[in-house]
């Protein structure tokens, strides 16, 4: 398999006033060029720390990530991130949101003409030119967040990071932002890893599901395969037998076998056998 | 009150008395502050009756008209007398210089008693030096140590200590060091102008340093994290992240420091005698006439109505840099 981006026994202590806590424990995921991977768990199991390891804006305790052989060590814009909160400068319009990214990563191999066209590309990819002059307050939530794709995607990123990119959002925005990312995933094939916790979600956009085990020291519970024929469409899927048999292998991880017991205080279960769909651990290292 | 009126007929142009809630709205904006101020100036002109002083009764809102209406024209007649001096100066000059060319002539500049209105000009003059200084100060001060908390470790203590510190307890300090220091055959600047303005920098410093350091340290980490992903260099990360993100705290910052370099100034001009109004007033004072009191209370309202109008000189300010244009600024 095709080893673009590898995390490796990655680790992660955080201090506490009783000791260090472990938030992570030994994740190892090899992920291929172009391919699409969702990361899902509950809440507080350590997703959103994976994401941001691989950004580079948290350092692995042990362990490592490398992307094409070389070493993560630091945030940079060729592992571009889509905040869950959209995370635009309030103060600039959509249009210098995007081209404050141009400008860092291209001021030395694109003219001003050139900048500007690229920015213009990159929104209309997402559908936002005719509102490219209007600051963030001045758009609604959905906008914003297609204002944050673009300005991830300007960035040419070899690897492209989305923390729960349509969280915040309502379901119907959702499922157009969900529609317009296969889009773009099929065009430019970037290589994404997309935090959720939206099962369908998961199954609909995903090559790969990876579920992950509840904290403290989460790690990689399943990973599940989603060998869907692309382009996807999601009322044709509705009735599909096998994205249906995907849904409830998803369903089955989070609420059979890593219940959160302490939310519920319901019985605990002991994982159950494989199914034929979910690759066992062992192959993927 | 008249575009008030015609303004809310206009809006309902079926009736011509407003509506309740029209009414309601002019009561809040114009009818209640205006109750406020006559209610005052009735009980001011009672309560002054009663006060007998030294130097006559206390003023009333009357007296202290007249005042000001005194004040203003001395300060045309001065200007008057200012203008005549020069016009004779220049005759004479001319008349000698027809009588013999090679004369030497002198012009000598007009040397009268500084007026109110000179002293307010110079008050303001001295208010804006000291703080558009300090905030050139203030402002990488309190963004220095807002990014840096080692650095904001060490100042902090510093802070605490100077920032409580009364300008009364400065000015000798500041006087000594201004003479000593300030040694020119031909100063740009008179000692006392100096003098008045650090006062004023030193006590006007502390809350720009303190509220920047509190905006920049408490800026969102989510937009950290996008200056960290883009791998913004230090000074874009300053220009384009902190500040403006951290501006509203530092206007807030900037508006208490304004405030404060007022007061300040006034009692640094009274007690180091240095022209502006706090000298006005203590010439006042000292003159003991049956006007002083009235010129002082003129004095007195003229410093707050000034004080006013900076502050929402600040506030207009704000605005027009402010990206937030929805945000209320009160």
């Amino acid at each position: 398999m095709n080893k673009y981006l590898q995390l490796s026994e990655v680790c992660i202590d955080f201090p506490t006033p009783k000791g260090p806590f472990r938030a992570l424990d030994k994740v190892s995921l090899n992920i291929a060029q172009g391919e699409f991977v969702s990361l899902i768990g509950h809440s507080g199991c350590g997703k959103s720390t994976v994401l941001n390891i691989v950004a580079g804006l948290h350092q692995a305790t042990s362990g490592g990530v490398l992307l094409e052989d070389r070493e993560v060590n630091a945030p940079g814009p060729e592992r571009a991130v889509v905040f869950q909160n959209h995370s635009l400068l309030p103060w600039l319009s959509a249009y210098q949101n995007v081209e404050l990214a141009v400008k860092q990563v291209f001021r030395r191999t694109k003219s001003k003409a050139e900048m500007r066209d690229w920015i213009i590309h990159n929104l209309e990819l997402v559908h936002m030119t005719h509102a490219m002059d209007k600051r963030p307050d001045e758009i609604s939530g959905g906008m914003k967040q297609r204002v944050g794709i673009a300005r991830a995607l300007a960035m040419e990123p070899k690897v492209l990071l989305m923390d729960e990119p349509f969280g915040a959002l309502d379901a119907l925005t959702r499922a157009h932002l969900q529609d317009s990312l296969m889009e773009i995933h099929a065009d430019l094939g970037n290589t994404v890893i997309m935090i959720t916790h939206d099962v369908d979600e998961a199954v609909l956009l995903s090559d790969r599901i990876v579920m992950m085990t509840n904290g403290p020291a989460a790690t990689i519970g399943e990973i599940l395969q989603i060998d869907l024929a692309r382009p996807r469409k999601r009322v044709e899927l509705a009735g599909d037998a096998r994205y249906n048999h995907f849904r409830k292998e998803v369903l089955a991880f989070l609420y059979e076998r890593q219940r959160k017991v302490e939310d519920i205080g319901a019985q605990k279960r002991a994982p159950q056998a494989a199914s034929s769909t979910r690759v066992p651990l062992a192959k993927q290292a | 009150m008249k575009s008030i009126t015609l303004l809310s007929i206009s809006q309902n142009p079926g009736r011509l008395l407003p509506t309740a809630d029209q009414l309601m709205r002019l009561g809040r904006g114009l009818i209640l502050p205006l109750v406020g101020i006559f209610l005052f100036l009735f009980l001011w002109a009672n309560a002054a009756k009663m006060i007998d002083t030294s130097l006559g009764q206390f003023p009333g809102p009357g007296q202290v008209w007249e005042q000001a209406a005194n004040l203003a024209a001395e300060h045309q007649q001065e200007r008057q007398r200012e203008q005549d001096f020069i016009a004779r100066q220049d005759v004479r000059n001319a008349q000698i210089l027809t009588a013999n060319p090679q004369a030497h002539v002198e012009i000598r500049p007009y040397t009268g008693k500084p007026t109110f209105l000179d002293q307010v000009g110079t008050s303001l003059f001295t208010v804006l030096s000291g703080f558009i200084l300090a905030s050139l100060i203030a402002i990488p001060l309190g963004i220095l140590i807002g990014l840096n908390e080692s650095a904001y470790a060490a100042v902090n203590p510093l802070i605490q200590l100077f920032k409580p510190v009364s300008p009364l307890a400065w000015l000798p300090l500041v006087t000594m060091v201004v003479s000593a220091v300030y040694v020119s055959q031909d100063p740009a600047f008179s000692k006392s102008f100096l003098i008045s303005m650090f006062t004023v920098l030193l006590c006007c410093l502390w809350p720009t340093v303190i509220n920047t350091a509190v905006g920049v340290a408490n800026v969102s980490k989510d937009l950290l994290n996008v200056s960290q992903v883009l791998r913004l260099g230090a000074l874009p990360h300053v220009f384009k992240i902190i500040v403006p993100a951290s501006l509203p705290l530092m206007f807030t910052g900037l508006r208490l420091s304004l405030g404060i370099a007022w007061m300040v100034l006034i009692a640094a001009e009274m007690l180091a005698q240095s022209p502006g109004l706090g000298k006005f007033v203590w010439d006042e004072f000292q003159n003991g006439s049956s006007n002083s009191l009235g010129r002082i209370m003129v004095a007195v309202l003229a410093i707050g109505f000034i004080g006013f109008l900076l502050d929402r000189a600040m506030l207009l300010l704000q605005q027009k840099v402010s990206w937030d244009k929805n945000a209320i600024l009160r």
